[in-house]
């Protein structure tokens, strides 16, 4: 039985830690408007360069860079893990590194490499364990106070590096997708090569220079955006999962509260009957 | 009266402008183009410089440093890397897009050395013209 002292710094300790976890649930909710807010200021571009990309591919028939076609192989594969930062974010990592790993432990099964680039320290965390052999590289994001498009061409720069150089044939990123502030679906998405949908449109385009130069500008910026358009949507998810998971904590903390108080009065209570008792049982003794 | 045409202009970051255009002038790769309402279709790279399009009998002017454009006869879509309206332009940013054109000059060699210093050349031309 803990005595009325112990009770009492335990229900301080849990009414702190309320109040921690609500004051981190109002800055999610402020930081998820801002979040929502770049990914959606970010979808017009995507859509446009879908758009002509579409058009593009749709005239390319047979041949074709690399980066449209692949390299004819399936035999290595590149997984790009995106975490978060930070934890506190309820089940928000676990879920994008279960969907990794599961794709990894195909790969392995199957006999083919697979090589993971993390971005986001919390993923590489979970992921380090099992699948730490297979680390290529890893992108610290910490200092990035606000993703920007730079960013995501850093990222693309260094797996489109990698990609010239021979490392890997098919390139796939992981993220969760934002739906709302209590759903967050983990994606994957492969992006080398590129998976585009012809377009049904039959303009035929004058290309300034050449197709070919088009294209070979296009991919590359392709992959960017996709990487820019995960990174975004990631940002938001991760707020949004980081509010709920924060508003489940705050509820908890007070049913906590709740019994500790009921528990407190009661041994208080008890402590008084005892003295009761001892003072009467002592006059009765006289 | 000319017709217009829907011009949308696109960043990754951000939608910049969205209207109807009677005129869109596009630093293409290959040279500048006015597009037109009815514009026979094109797709072509941009270079550094400004886009200016014709709204409503006012000139908007936009500062883009790279990326493409989609004209159809129905109007042209400019796809910015980085784009910023030309009062907002200060000439740090022109001046750190600069450098950073001439380190990738100095770290090309063969092939791709003429895009580089052409890059840095089209970056120092539109520095001139602001």
């Amino acid at each position: 039985m803990p005595s009325l002292k112990d009770l009492k710094t335990r229900i301080d300790s849990v009414k702190s830690t309320r109040k921690i976890t609500q004051a981190m649930q109002m800055v999610a909710a402020a930081k998820l408007r801002r979040a929502e807010e770049a990914a959606s200021a970010a979808r017009p571009y995507a859509e446009r360069f879908e758009a002509v990309l579409a058009g593009l591919a749709a005239g390319i028939g047979e041949g074709g860079p690399k980066l449209l076609k692949g390299t004819g192989s399936d035999q290595t594969w590149l997984l790009v893990v995106m975490t978060s930062e930070r934890g506190l974010c309820g089940g928000f990592n676990s879920s994008i590194v279960r969907l990794a790993k599961a794709q990894a432990k195909k790969l392995v099964d199957d006999g083919k490499t697979a090589k993971i680039l993390t971005v986001g320290k919390k993923g590489r965390e979970q992921l380090r364990r099992e699948y730490g052999d297979h680390f290529v590289g890893h992108v610290d994001l910490t200092e990035v106070k606000r993703v920007g498009y730079a960013n995501a061409q850093d990222i693309a720069s260094d797996v489109l590096g990698r990609f010239d150089a021979g490392e890997f044939d098919v390139a796939m990123i992981y993220f969760n997708k934002f739906e709302s502030v209590i759903s967050q679906v983990p994606q994957e998405l492969q992006i080398i090569p590129a998976r585009i949908e012809a377009s049904e449109d039959a303009t035929v385009f004058d290309y300034e220079p050449g197709d070919d130069e088009i294209l070979a500008e296009l991919l590359p910026r392709g992959v960017a955006t996709q990487i820019f358009a995960a990174l975004l949507e990631n940002g938001a998810s991760e707020q949004g999962a980081r509010m709920s998971a924060m508003d489940n904590a705050t509820r908890n903390a007070g049913e906590m509260i709740d019994k500790l108080t009921i528990q407190f009065n009661r041994t208080r209570q008890a402590v008084i009957t005892n003295e009761l008792i001892e003072i009467i049982s002592g006059a009765e003794a006289l | 009266m000319p017709g217009t045409m829907q011009f949308d202009l696109v960043s990754p970051e951000r939608s910049l402008a969205s209207g109807q255009a009677s005129s869109v002038l596009i630093p293409g790769a290959d040279g500048d183009m006015v597009a037109m309402p009815d514009h026979a279709p094109v797709v072509t790279g941009l270079r550094p410089g400004i886009v200016a399009a014709e709204i409503d009998g006012g000139m908007l002017e936009f500062v883009v440093t790279g990326g493409f454009a989609q004209i159809t006869t129905e109007g042209a879509t400019v796809l910015a890397d980085e784009a910023l309206p030309k009062a907002e332009i200060t000439s740090g940013f022109l001046d750190e897009r600069i450098a950073a054109a001439k380190e990738g000059q100095e770290a090309s060699t063969g092939a791709t050395a003429d895009e580089t210093a052409k890059r840095v050349a089209d970056l120092e031309t539109l520095k001139g013209m602001l």
